[in-house]
């Protein structure tokens, strides 16, 4: 540090542990809120402090769901989630790899158009064509299934780029090896440019996962079955009503397995999820 | 685009079918349905979807004229500009907090960054607990204060409400990019500074916050866009832009008119203006990133 000064050391903890404690408070609660009774939430103000009833609610959610709102069980909705998260991931990873190892690689007529066309979807968020998006799915008869929950997000403008952006630092002379040596491009891709491409893979991954997991708005459109729904659509449907006549404790049973799969794989995966993040958007 | 490979392969046909899935999947979900919005938005439909009629401009009039719409218009503006602000000067604070200890810097960051990991919709339902008017703790809490806290009736509480859920699940975003900024800024400009009697303070202001105006300026654009977009989670899951339209943003609305309201020529009009406001903030950034790498 510049300067030791004592009580600036101090201040700079004291802020921290603040913003540690104030981010993690509606997670502690949730928590707690999924360990106790329906009866010992409602009585005002509820415990701080867990419960003896976590296996039960947890229990409970996982194999039948809620007992007043949506029966739908959340193990189910994980699955859904999980699928849809999976699919999300590799397929943006598979054809962005692909076409960026196309236009990197290769000379042909229409490559600045392609690469233009997919480059413009970067401006182009689900939200805002919602209603037309749902009108292809319907003609396309993918309404309801896990094909309709992944494939329409599956183009990405970003990982093509970042992928392109990578290619670009891979040397010539590489590719010219290759190529004195006989090989063609499939064997290029195969044998260099995959092995090469791994971490940006896994960093990618992680980002991936995460945006596939957390979906709400298309899930929520395009499943009407209840074996459908993702587990982040499905806590909505467990909240009836009125905040006192809500099933809180298995609500915050459900809300802690939605959060907690991909709040795993970004402690877990931190270096590659900051790597993705960063690269990513810039 | 300038860099290019010197090292090509030739092939006539191999680079079209490896641009085919992609290309696939953009024409049939991005370009086939943004031209149908495009379509939809200059047409007029009878209540039961059965005739169409070419309406030119009429929908965007209607829109304008529509004190919902731009009463949404507004609520969007200070949604947004609450959450990036907010959001921003809180990371910016932990992210020089986090630069400067020595010890802790690794354990402080995990327990910061994992809020990017909650779905907004989750995000929404776990505050919409807390604050919850009857049995929320915080409402407990507050009530102890004199504070009547029931954001189901109160149109500033719920915008506080959903600015709350939206910057908590942001702050780890901005933070990482701050502490990656700060991290890139050579300590011997800092030491520089000391070195000539700056206090903290003053080097903050005159060397550190000017350094980081890029990253602030990156941050600021995609805040907005994320509170533009990536909010509806949180706003269907507590307050569904109540009360009222007190919290009804642009794209909230589109969903609304065009989902619940079957308003086909509507919202599609409305799809039409906000991706106009997309690619316009899009272009902007673009445009400044080009500029930072002139020089």
């Amino acid at each position: 540090m510049v300067e030791n000064r004592p009580y600036r050391d101090f201040f700079a903890h004291a802020v921290l542990i603040t913003g540690v404690l104030l981010v993690a408070f509606p997670l502690w609660v949730t928590f707690v809120a999924s360990t106790l009774t329906f009866d010992q939430i409602v009585t005002v103000p509820m415990p701080l402090w867990p419960g003896d009833h976590f296996f039960e609610n947890y229990k409970q959610v996982l194999t039948a769901g809620s007992e007043k709102g949506s029966s739908a069980p959340v193990g189910t909705m994980l699955v859904n989630s999980l699928i849809m998260a999976l699919s999300i991931a590799i397929g943006k990873i598979s054809i962005s790899i692909l076409s960026a190892f196309a236009i990197v690689y290769f000379r042909f007529p229409g490559r600045s158009f392609f690469f233009w066309s997919v480059f413009v979807t970067l401006m182009l968020p689900v939200e805002v064509r919602i209603i037309p998006t749902f009108k292809v799915a319907a003609d396309l008869g993918i309404l309801d299934s896990h094909v309709g929950l992944a494939m329409p997000l599956i183009a990405s403008a970003t990982a093509t780029f970042l992928f392109r952006q990578f290619f670009m630092t891979i040397p010539d002379e590489l590719a010219e090896a290759a190529r004195i040596d006989g090989a063609g491009p499939i064997r290029f891709f195969i044998d260099v440019v995959l092995p090469l491409s791994k971490t940006h893979m896994a960093a990618l991954f992680v980002i991936l996962f995460i945006y596939g997991w957390n979906q709400y708005l298309w899930p929520l459109l395009i499943t009407a079955s209840e074996s459908m729904y993702t587990v982040v659509i499905g806590i909505k449907r467990m909240i009836a009503g009125g905040d006192a006549s809500n099933e809180w404790h298995l609500i915050m049973a459900t809300a802690m397995l939605a959060l907690m799969p991909p709040a795993l794989v970004v402690v877990l995966m931190q270096k590659w999820f900051v790597k993705g993040l960063v690269e990513t958007e810039k | 685009m300038a860099m290019e490979k010197r090292v090509v392969f030739k092939s006539a046909w191999l680079p079209y079918v490896l641009l085919l899935p992609q290309l696939t999947i953009t024409a049939l979900f991005f370009f086939w349905p943004a031209a149908q919005a495009v379509y939809f938005s200059f047409q007029l439909q009878d209540a039961f979807g059965m005739t169409s009629q070419f309406v030119w401009f009429q929908n965007y009039v209607d829109l304008f004229k529509d004190s919902h719409y731009v009463s949404s218009f507004k609520v969007t503006a200070f949604f947004s500009v609450m959450v990036a602000t907010c959001g921003i000067l809180i990371s910016l604070m932990l992210a020089t907090m986090a630069d400067s200890v020595v010890r802790g810097a690794l354990a402080y960051k995990t327990f910061l960054i994992w809020p990017y990991a909650v779905a907004p919709a989750i995000a929404g339902v776990l505050w919409a607990f807390i604050f919850a008017p009857s049995i929320g703790i915080v409402t407990y809490f507050l009530k102890q204060f004199g504070i009547d806290w029931n954001w189901i009736i109160n149109s500033e509480q719920a915008m506080l409400l959903v600015v709350i859920a939206s910057v908590w699940k942001q702050i780890s975003y901005n933070f990482l990019f701050f502490l990656a900024g700060l991290q890139s800024i050579p300590k011997s400009l800092i030491e520089a500074a000391a070195i000539d009697g700056a206090g903290p303070f003053r080097r903050f202001w005159t060397i550190v916050f000017p350094l980081l105006s890029p990253t602030t300026f990156f941050l600021l654009v995609m805040n907005i866009i994320y509170s533009f977009f990536d909010t509806f989670g949180v706003i269907d899951a507590t307050t569904q832009g109540g009360p009222g339209d007190a919290t009804k943003i642009l794209v909230y609305k589109v969903y609304y008119d065009g989902v619940k309201a079957a308003d086909l020529g509507g919202s599609s009009a409305q799809s039409v203006i906000l991706m106009a406001i997309v690619i316009t903030l899009t272009v902007i950034q673009f445009r400044y990133i080009e500029r930072r790498v002139q020089y």
